[in-house]
């Protein structure tokens, strides 16, 4: 059976590509783009409208084995050391660069598929995808191992290796973007990938895919095989001919993988997990922006991110300064179409998320938290969810606990800062944090004593392609972008070479 | 109960301490030694005599949650980071002096417990693990994170922080050195531990926790709590209170750690476990040498060691020349009691482990493979087993594949490199290799394409402080010894202070 090709009319979106684009669906292996070998397709929704887009193909089981295969075969004899750092920094240049030339196209694919407004996913996801995969390219030739003294009669020294296959399971939250996240530092650095994109989200992730084969990237290199997370996702976790695997997703998923890990071959793994990140505003910030910025950590990406700063905690002296301010930039929020060039948020990306969401929101009123904004759908059409916010919360409540994943914040306060700090810390979650104030000791004691991956200081979800990014505690292991996300991808040969040593024996 | 004393008088000992020895056997929790709260005793036996050398105190559940609960009081107050990486260092080297102080006493200890010669208990453990832990003092205040050019508007940089209560669980075949790899990086870095030795060979760690304390470490700093793997080390592995696990032991028991840390609150988790490492003898190696370095691989420790290069390759137009040193090698070597200045050889650690080598090695007869040397127990009294090798083997004798952990090497030929490398490579382990050859060229295409974490060429077992050291494969994840260690126990923490940068909503 031939595979399944998607195809959509953009003439009648409001801004944007507006052309008609045509692409193959299948599975990308070796290469090609193939059917699975079950038949088994998906069917995609339009979070806008509730509405099909049709249908893709999904990974079985032997899919990934097929991959895998294909995989393994590239990394012995056109990819892995086989081909210089040169040669697959200019690769990875050269797919930056054709993402670029197609950024309209794919922006509106994004928007498309995920619901994220066209002029973000252009200036953001895409344009950032593009980045990193540059910032990646730029690393493949400078791969370095050390020389080590010990003694006169030895010379010591180190290798960092690719590992080989790599599996990599990537969310719907931020499909491009978080594709570039993974496929840089591992090509980079020489490995092979068998890569899964959420099988909500495929379109931008297979558009890719055509453009890794334009770029020249030998076949079996990459392989994109979006599919079922208990299908695909599981068959990647267990394969034993996988050497690593990377994840970006839930943390009871996480569990999973590093379980299924632990008892296929002891994979390595490295986990991008959930969060439920505090902001701080102390009572010496620059009340204006802090207050936008507040707002921009709930409702960025429809509050669909990992490091979203969900608790917010105000000095108790500012806090009604604070929250008419606040309040004010959550409600001029613009939702509506994706596609409208003034829209800032779009729906959330699918039923399943906006049932969930809506079921904590409930669960909050229940509770008994005071619902002083939003709390409610947006509209009739699509899975749009009012901007929300919750005051009058106790730390033990479940929307104060639980990562949301949605356009909902709690408000609470604090007096000082030993307080604050207990507060700000009482999660097992430790993804990103940020702190708002002018006062320079005030600021940096706090970014020191908050126990997460990332702490901004007068910011929020300012992610930089070049500064790691990752949790601490149940928010993850390990660290993406940056120099740092090599790490992940090599492993170290320490090569003795004994000059004069007789034995011992 | 009052906590128990290990007393033993080694004045009847052929060589070495010749003093009487006796120290607390609690368990070191807080800074003082304690009962364990069920009053559970385990009962240590002199593997050369087969006698007991009575009882030391094990860890229940409940003691392991005393020791985090002081652990975690102690990175919160007098450790991490209040306390500065010079203060930590002079500690670690302070407690390296007070090891090389007690060298006598503590290699004769070590001898007495596992059976090592003592004569190496003293060059080279007890030594080695004073010079590991005086290594890692010098590194404490060298833990550095970056600064990273973003834009104008930002100051980024990265803190490599200590990650707090971190679970260590080591073996009994290097207990002392091991404890040096362990406790060195961990505590340079600011982290507080709660440390397992094996319940077999639990005398030095127990004699060093009085060092400990006499260096000056705060209490609860280092806590040493012997006992059983499923009772004290499944529940170090399962704490909610502890962020991190190192273990170095057998691959079986590294699964199930993995997905105890999964299950529980995903600590991250690094481990040193198995190998069936190779030793390839080429036709242009200096064969004299290469014999001694060979036979040495294989019994060094017993056999004892992850990285024993226990499958021997010898190219076939070199094989009888080579089998004539190496035999001649192996059958010089002398096996007895472990405090005799001559012995090379003591006994295996334990019944247990006897009894499993021997089962291999019968098992070995049983699949046809030829008993070349030795083959049986060596005497009448004690854990003894003759060296032992195998030829005429086939590739899935399970000989071959399975880590014996013995004197018992196997001997295989081979024609040509290509036909090598796959043989070195046909194995689910990936831990050490060794590459005998004068040709730089062969050499290190060898070393390239072998895949395990440590290659040697021209020598074997030879490990050095500052050289990483970790596996490949189904050998462990992670590198231990080297600056790459400091790794494993400190979690990345970027920072991002914003200087001007509006934002966007």
């Amino acid at each position: 059976m031939a595979p399944t090709t998607f195809s959509y009319d953009f003439g009648s979106e409001a801004s944007g590509f507006r052309k008609k684009t045509s692409f193959s669906t299948g599975l990308f292996i070796n290469g090609q783009s193939v059917d699975s070998v079950d038949s088994k397709t998906f069917e995609i929704i339009n979070p806008t409208t509730a509405k099909s887009l049709g249908h893709i193909t999904i990974a079985s089981e032997k899919d990934i084995d097929l991959a895998v295969e294909a995989a393994q075969k590239a990394f012995d004899s056109t990819w892995g050391l086989h081909t210089t750092g040169q040669e697959r920094g200019k690769l990875l240049i050269k797919l930056a660069e054709l993402i670029e030339e197609n950024i309209e196209e794919l922006a509106a694919l994004e928007s498309l598929d995920n619901g994220k407004a066209v002029a973000i996913a252009q200036a953001v996801d895409v344009q950032g995808a593009a980045d990193v995969l540059r910032y990646y390219g730029g690393w493949a030739d400078k791969i370095h191992g050390k020389t080590i003294e010990t003694d006169e009669a030895t010379f010591a020294y180190t290798r960092h290796e690719p590992i080989g296959v790599v599996g990599q399971i990537t969310p719907w939250n931020f499909p491009i973007l978080m594709l570039a996240w993974k496929l840089g530092p591992a090509l980079a650095t020489g490995n092979t990938v068998v890569f899964k994109p959420s099988e909500f989200t495929p379109l931008t992730a297979l558009r890719v895919a055509v453009l890794i084969k334009e770029a020249g990237f030998p076949p079996g290199v990459v392989n994109i095989v979006p599919g079922l997370g208990n299908v695909a996702g599981a068959a990647i976790s267990n394969h034993m001919g996988i050497d690593k695997v990377a994840f970006t997703g839930s943390t009871a998923v996480g569990r999973a993988i590093m379980k299924a890990a632990a008892s296929s071959n002891l994979k390595r793994v490295t986990l991008e997990l959930g969060g439920k990140s505090p902001t701080l505003i102390l009572d010496d910030c620059n009340l204006d922006t802090a207050a936008r910025w507040a707002a921009f950590g709930v409702v960025a990406n429809h509050g669909q991110m990992c490091c979203a700063g969900t608790r917010i905690y105000v000095q108790d002296n500012i806090y009604d300064k604070f929250m008419e301010k606040f309040v004010a930039v959550m409600k001029g929020i613009k939702l509506g179409d994706p596609f409208r060039p003034d829209t800032f948020q779009g729906p959330q990306v699918s039923k399943i998320q906006f049932d969930r969401i809506m079921s904590y929101i409930e669960h909050g009123k229940k509770e008994g938290a005071t619902c002083l904004l939003g709390g409610q759908q947006h509209g009739t059409e699509g899975y749009f969810i009012e901007p929300t916010i919750f005051t009058d919360i106790k730390p033990e409540m479940t929307i104060v606990k639980e990562e949301i994943f949605g356009p909902v914040g709690v408000v609470s306060r604090f007096s000082n800062d030993e307080e604050l700090i207990k507060l700000a810390n009482d999660s097992v979650y430790g993804l990103a944090s940020a702190v708002f104030s002018e006062n320079l000791s005030r600021a940096i004691k706090l970014a020191n004593a908050l126990k997460a991956g990332t702490v901004w200081v007068n910011t929020y979800n300012t992610l930089r392609t070049n500064v790691p990014f990752g949790g601490y505690k149940q928010s993850g292991q390990g660290r993406e972008l940056g120099e740092y996300a090599l790490d992940n991808y090599t492993q170290v040969k320490a090569v003795h070479v004994n000059l004069s040593g007789p034995p011992f024996i | 109960m009052a906590t128990r004393t290990f007393t033993y008088d080694f004045s009847n000992e052929v060589s070495g301490f010749r003093k009487k020895s006796s120290f607390p056997s609690g368990l070191f929790i807080n800074g003082e030694f304690v009962d364990s709260v069920d009053g559970k005793t385990f009962e240590l036996i002199n593997p050369t005599t087969e006698k007991s050398l009575g009882h030391i105190t094990v860890a229940s559940e409940k003691d392991i949650d005393i020791a985090v609960e002081a652990a975690q009081k102690a990175f919160d107050t007098t450790w991490g980071l209040h306390a500065s990486g010079q203060e930590r260092g002079k500690l670690l080297i302070r407690l390296a002096e007070l090891i090389e102080e007690n060298i006598d006493e503590l290699a004769a200890l070590e001898s007495l417990d596992s059976g090592k010669a003592l004569a190496f208990a003293k060059s080279w453990d007890v030594q080695e693990a004073a010079n590991v832990l005086r290594y890692y003092g010098g590194w404490a205040d060298k833990v550095h994170g970056k600064t990273v050019e973003v834009d104008e508007a930002t100051l980024a940089y990265t803190r490599h922080e200590p990650i707090g209560v971190v679970g260590q669980i080591t073996p009994w075949n290097f207990p002392i050195w091991l404890l040096s790899w362990k406790l060195g990086p961990a505590l340079a870095t600011g982290n507080t531990v709660v440390f397992k030795p094996s319940e077999w060979t639990p005398l030095t760690a127990l004699r060093i926790a009085s060092l400990i304390k006499e260096a000056g470490f705060p209490p609860g700093v280092v806590n040493i709590v012997p006992g059983l793997g499923n009772v004290a080390g499944a529940a170090i592995s399962s704490h909610m209170g502890i962020e991190k696990v190192a273990f170095t032991g057998s691959t079986a028991v590294g699964r199930a750690l993995m997905k105890a840390a999964a299950s529980s609150n995903l600590k991250r988790v690094t481990l040193e476990l198995g190998g069936k490492s190779p030793t390839l003898i080429l036709d242009d190696c200096n064969l004299d040498h290469a014999a001694g370095w060979a036979a040495f691989g294989i019994l060094a420790n017993q056999g004892q060691v992850c990285s024993a290069g226990t499958r021997v390759y010898v190219q076939d137009s070199i094989y009888d020349k080579f089998m004539e040193k190496f035999i001649a090698v192996i059958k010089r070597v002398k096996v007895g009691d472990p405090f005799h200045p001559e012995t090379f050889q003591g006994p295996q650690v334990s019944k247990i482990q006897f009894d499993r080598i021997m089962n291999y090695i019968d098992k070995g007869k049983k699949e046809g493979a030829t008993c070349l040397l030795g083959g049986q127990q060596h005497g009448t009294e004690g854990y003894f087993i003759q060296p032992t090798i195998f030829t005429d083997v086939k590739p899935e004798m399970t000989i071959v594949k399975e880590e014996i952990f013995g004197p018992v090497g196997v001997v295989a030929k081979f024609s040509n490199d290509e036909e090598l490398i796959k043989l070195a490579n046909d194995t689910v382990y990936g831990l050490a290799a060794a590459v005998f050859s004068e040709n730089i060229s062969r050499a290190l295409k060898l070393a390239n394409a072998l895949k395990a974490g440590t290659v040697w060429v021209n020598s074997y077992n030879t490990i050095r402080t500052n050289v990483p050291f970790g596996g490949y494969k189904q050998s462990g994840q992670g590198r231990e010894l080297g600056e790459y260690a400091l790794e494993n126990y400190t979690e990345v923490k970027a920072v991002h202070v914003n200087l001007s940068g509006s934002p966007p909503i």
